[in-house]
């Protein structure tokens, strides 16, 4: 099994053959979860995105939300002005989130650690209520995003919620396998050199500058991607969908994967998507009173995310491998 | 009232950077340790005044043990470390830094009357008093290291190489001062050097420091006669 | 022209409260290199405790000290309960560099929600001290009120009060020390863990009176799910960076330089820009000036 997921074609086939069985899933499972699963796809993108970035080049984004929002309106406007197919608007998401995230990524070289996550927040605060100000990005009450109907050959009991699903995991799974690739490309090595050590890097003939641009950069397109997938699942763009506690609960998804590795991505994005439901349920069963039941999942999260920092820092994938490679060296002993 | 250390092992991760190191200094005395890069004196001292952890091995300070306690915790035992390279902070004026030194004492009342002591001590930093450290010439902010120590009122100073970067006429200066201090105040002194034949013309003892281990360790007068520590540490 | 005036003197006083929270940054960032991101929510907290003082001793002059007092107590424990065991156990790892500041978001949240649990949606405001009404000068009403001097001098205040005791105290001396350069502080014998806890301290009781002074400054509103709490780490934030994040000094002029901006940017161009205006002088201030616009060696001596 390991051996077939370290060549190019097994990867290929291992992510075709999990699509394809997600999608048989998606015939079986009912209308809530399928929809769940659309939202889980979306936190896996974003997830991964945030990953990408912090694990494999070592900065860190609170304004993830900000970009995804980025991403959601270029979407949206393609697809309102433009009429562009759903693939193109998607493709419009990234690209657009890449340039912005290219951009800042540029002032994001320079800045080490605490700056680039406080500036990065400073984003995820201010660019909300550039909707206001300008007119073609619907103020408050934001934009449709309408991907349409399901294709007719789909069949007719072919609901949208699973055409969203479709698209979601769709888009996640070629992400993923994607991130794969570049990961053990030249250029994952690179950024994986300039975590470890920046100086040793650059005396290596890295430029560690670009390395970082580029890397916010590509996490950024894949944010923008993420927006547009959110954005299709509760069919509008607008300031509130994307506040900043949305980047926040990227970050603690991050965490909860293993923000160095994209193995556990998975773990992160179904936290992210139980929350709520668990939180409603002991909400149910304890005061039931308002202020619990909309404070409760932002408690989870945030002790969730406490935790883990305190107890597993390096995520359970990587806490697992330790305690198999340590096993492992008993065993030899 | 010694200085008694055996057995010392200490470690940099995978690289042993002491090992097994005993030797004791009595009061009053100077001790010069001297050795070449990377033979580990700075790792000496800097376990000596609770900086790094230890890995084995004991150390006594008038029976104060000093491997297991804080850097903070020894001043007030009477050690004082100057480290290496001019252990000054600059941001602060050379009145500052000397006071940081007498911060911890708590009848605060003496702190002024040692201030004069230091100042006599080093004319030149009274000149200098209200001047940022910053703007000190190297051989000051030595002279301000090793007064920032005296204001503890310490009674055994680990001085890590006092010369480093001084012209021959600065160093022949502070060492001078060493002397006398030493003399004057009845301190027990450690002082770590690169500059061998300078530091065992004012040691008592001399410690021979190579690959972390103690190579000889004699009276300092038999060191600078000892062909070998002449030929290999002392240049002819 | 009273326009301008009025622009000017909102801009002063919103930027002196910016500056609060700057210097609350600052301390912390000082005393143990960490952007403490929960300092909103630490403020949040000290408010809502002087907002309880004030309905039960019906002083808001009382009820300040003592907000700024459990804001620093709160803010000790932090520092020694939680972020003392955080540095122990990601000392080394690949994630030491942002695992604080993951820390302090969570914290953050915690914070929060806990809050919002505990108060509710009952509506808390605090209502300011003395009139909001502004002063007539020949006829002209200015924005400018007792509330806004009130705020001001009070400020103004707790500033000379820590530049005094940073620069004319033992413990002044000894958590400049600490900061600028630990070792050498604990071998001269000061006890930096303890130093720290009370550099957090100070954060936290100049958070408090932040919030204190912001809230009733705005429309006096007070939710645990305020935008003004986020908005003021934000600001803080952005004027600590200007002033060079090292220097008590270079947060107040940060803080008044962000206010001003932003007053100009409000009445002249855009209320709905403020805040991207804000985030673009962060990224040219960063790109143009990283070290602040002190400077790096001016910045970290005041
Ligand atoms: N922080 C550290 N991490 C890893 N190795 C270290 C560290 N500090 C010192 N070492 C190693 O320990 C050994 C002894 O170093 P130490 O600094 O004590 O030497 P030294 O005698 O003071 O040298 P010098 O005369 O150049 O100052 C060296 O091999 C050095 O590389
Ligand atoms: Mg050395």
């Amino acid at each position: 099994m390991h051996k077939i997921l370290h060549t190019n074609l097994g990867r290929a086939l291992f992510f075709t053959a999990l699509g394809f069985g997600l999608f048989l899933a998606s015939n079986r499972i009912d209308e809530l979860r399928v929809y769940q699963g659309a939202t889980l796809a979306m936190f896996v993108v974003a997830i991964s995105s945030l990953i990408l970035l912090t694990g494999y080049s070592g900065q860190v984004s609170l304004g993830h939300g900000a970009i995804m929002a980025i991403g959601a309106y270029a979407a949206a406007l393609a697809r309102i002005h433009w009429g562009l197919p759903v693939w193109l608007c998607f493709s419009a998401a990234v690209v657009v989130a890449a340039f912005a995230g290219a951009v800042l990524g540029t002032a994001a070289a320079r800045l080490s650690g605490p700056y680039l996550a406080g500036t990065t927040l400073a984003l995820a605060v201010g660019l909300p209520s550039i909707a206001n100000q300008f007119h073609v990005l619907g103020g408050e009450q934001g934009l449709l995003f309408d991907i349409g109907q399901p294709p007719s050959w789909l069949g007719a009991d072919f609901t949208s919620y699973k055409w969203y699903f479709w698209i979601g995991s769709s888009a996640c799974l070629i992400t993923l396998w994607w991130l794969q690739n570049i990961l053990r490309s030249r250029y994952g090595r690179t950024w994986r050199a300039v975590r470890g050590n920046e100086v040793a890097a650059q005396l290596c003939g890295i430029h560690a500058g670009k390395s970082k641009t580029l890397a916010f950069s590509v996490s950024s397109g894949l944010a923008g991607l993420a927006g547009a997938l959110l954005a299709m699942t509760i069919s509008t763009v607008s300031p509130s969908a994307f506040p900043l506690s949305l980047s926040f609960t990227l970050l603690t998804g991050a965490v909860l994967s293993g923000i160095t590795t994209l193995p556990g991505v998975i773990i992160g994005a179904v936290t992210l998507v139980a929350t709520p439901e668990i939180a409603d349920a002991i909400s149910q069963r304890m005061a039931n009173s308002e202020s619990v039941t909309t404070n409760l999942p932002g408690l989870l999260v945030s002790a969730l995310l406490i935790l883990v920092v305190l107890f597993v820092p390096n995520g359970p994938v990587e806490q697992m491998r330790m305690f198999r490679v340590k096993a492992r060296s008993h065993t030899k002993n | 009232m010694t200085l008694v250390v055996s057995d010392l092992c200490v470690d940099h991760g995978a690289i042993r950077a002491i090992s097994g190191v005993c030797f004791e200094v009595g009061k009053g005395q100077l001790a010069a340790v001297i050795g070449a890069n990377g033979a580990g004196k700075t790792t000496l001292l800097r376990t000596l005044s609770g900086l790094k952890s230890t890995s084995s091995g004991t150390a006594f300070w008038n029976g104060h043990d000093l491997l297991h306690a804080k850097p903070e915790q020894l001043v007030r035992l009477g050690i004082s470390h100057v480290s290496e390279g001019k252990s000054v902070i600059p941001e602060l004026t050379v009145e500052e830094n000397l006071n940081l030194g007498a911060l911890w004492r708590s009848n605060g009342a003496e702190a002024p009357a040692t201030l004069i002591q230091v100042l006599a001590t080093f004319p030149r930093l009274a000149e200098r008093r209200s001047q940022l450290a910053d703007t000190l010439s190297g051989g000051e902010r030595q002279m301000l290291a090793i007064g920032r120590a005296l204001m503890s009122k310490p009674e055994l100073l680990l001085l890590d190489e006092p010369s480093l970067g001084l012209a021959p006429l600065v160093i022949a200066q502070i060492f001078q001062s060493i002397r006398d201090l030493t003399s004057a105040m009845g301190l027990t002194v450690v002082l770590v050097e690169q500059n061998a034949m300078s530091a065992l013309k004012i040691a008592d003892i001399g410690i021979v420091l190579n690959l972390g281990s103690v190579v000889v360790s004699d009276t300092a007068k038999n060191l600078i006669e000892n062909p070998q520590v002449r030929a290999a540490y002392l240049g002819y | 022209m009273y326009q301008f005036i009025n622009t000017v003197l909102n801009g002063i006083t919103s930027g002196a409260i910016f500056s609060l929270m700057a210097i609350a940054l600052v301390l912390v960032w000082r005393s143990t290199r960490v952007i403490n991101f929960a300092q909103s929510g630490m403020a949040l907290l000290s408010t809502y405790i002087g907002f309880e003082c004030i309905q039960r001793l019906h002083s808001f002059w009382i009820a300040l000290p003592l907000s700024m007092i459990a804001g620093a107590f709160f803010a000790a424990l932090v520092d020694t309960f939680f972020m003392r065991v955080l540095f122990r156990r990601t000392a080394d790892g690949p994630i030491s560099g942002v695992a604080p500041i993951i820390a302090t978001l969570g914290l953050l949240g915690l914070i929060r929600s806990s809050l919002g649990m505990i108060v509710g949606n009952s509506d808390a405001s605090i209502r300011p001290p003395v009139s909001n009404v502004g002063f007539t000068v020949s006829g002209h009403t200015l924005a400018f009120s007792p509330l806004k001097l009130m705020t001001l001098s009070m400020v103004i205040a707790l500033m000379l009060g820590l530049t005094l005791v940073f620069q004319r105290t033992n413990l002044g001396l000894a958590l400049r020390a600490s900061a600028y350069a630990p070792e050498i502080a604990r071998l001269a014998g000061v006890r930096v863990d303890a130093i720290r806890t009370i550099g957090w301290a100070l954060a936290g009781a100049a958070g408090a009176a932040a919030g204190m002074l912001q809230t009733p400054n705005g429309n006096g509103a007070l939710a645990p799910d305020s935008l003004e709490f986020n908005l003021l780490l934000v600001f803080g934030f952005i004027a600590a960076v200007i002033g060079g994040l090292e220097s008590l000094v270079g947060a107040v002029v940060g803080g008044l330089v962000l206010g001003l901006f932003l007053a100009f940017i409000q009445y002249y161009v855009s209320g709905s820009l403020v805040f991207i205006a804000a985030f673009c002088i962060l990224i040219i201030v960063l790109l143009l000036k990283p070290k602040g616009l002190l400077g790096s060696k001016a910045g970290r001596r005041a």
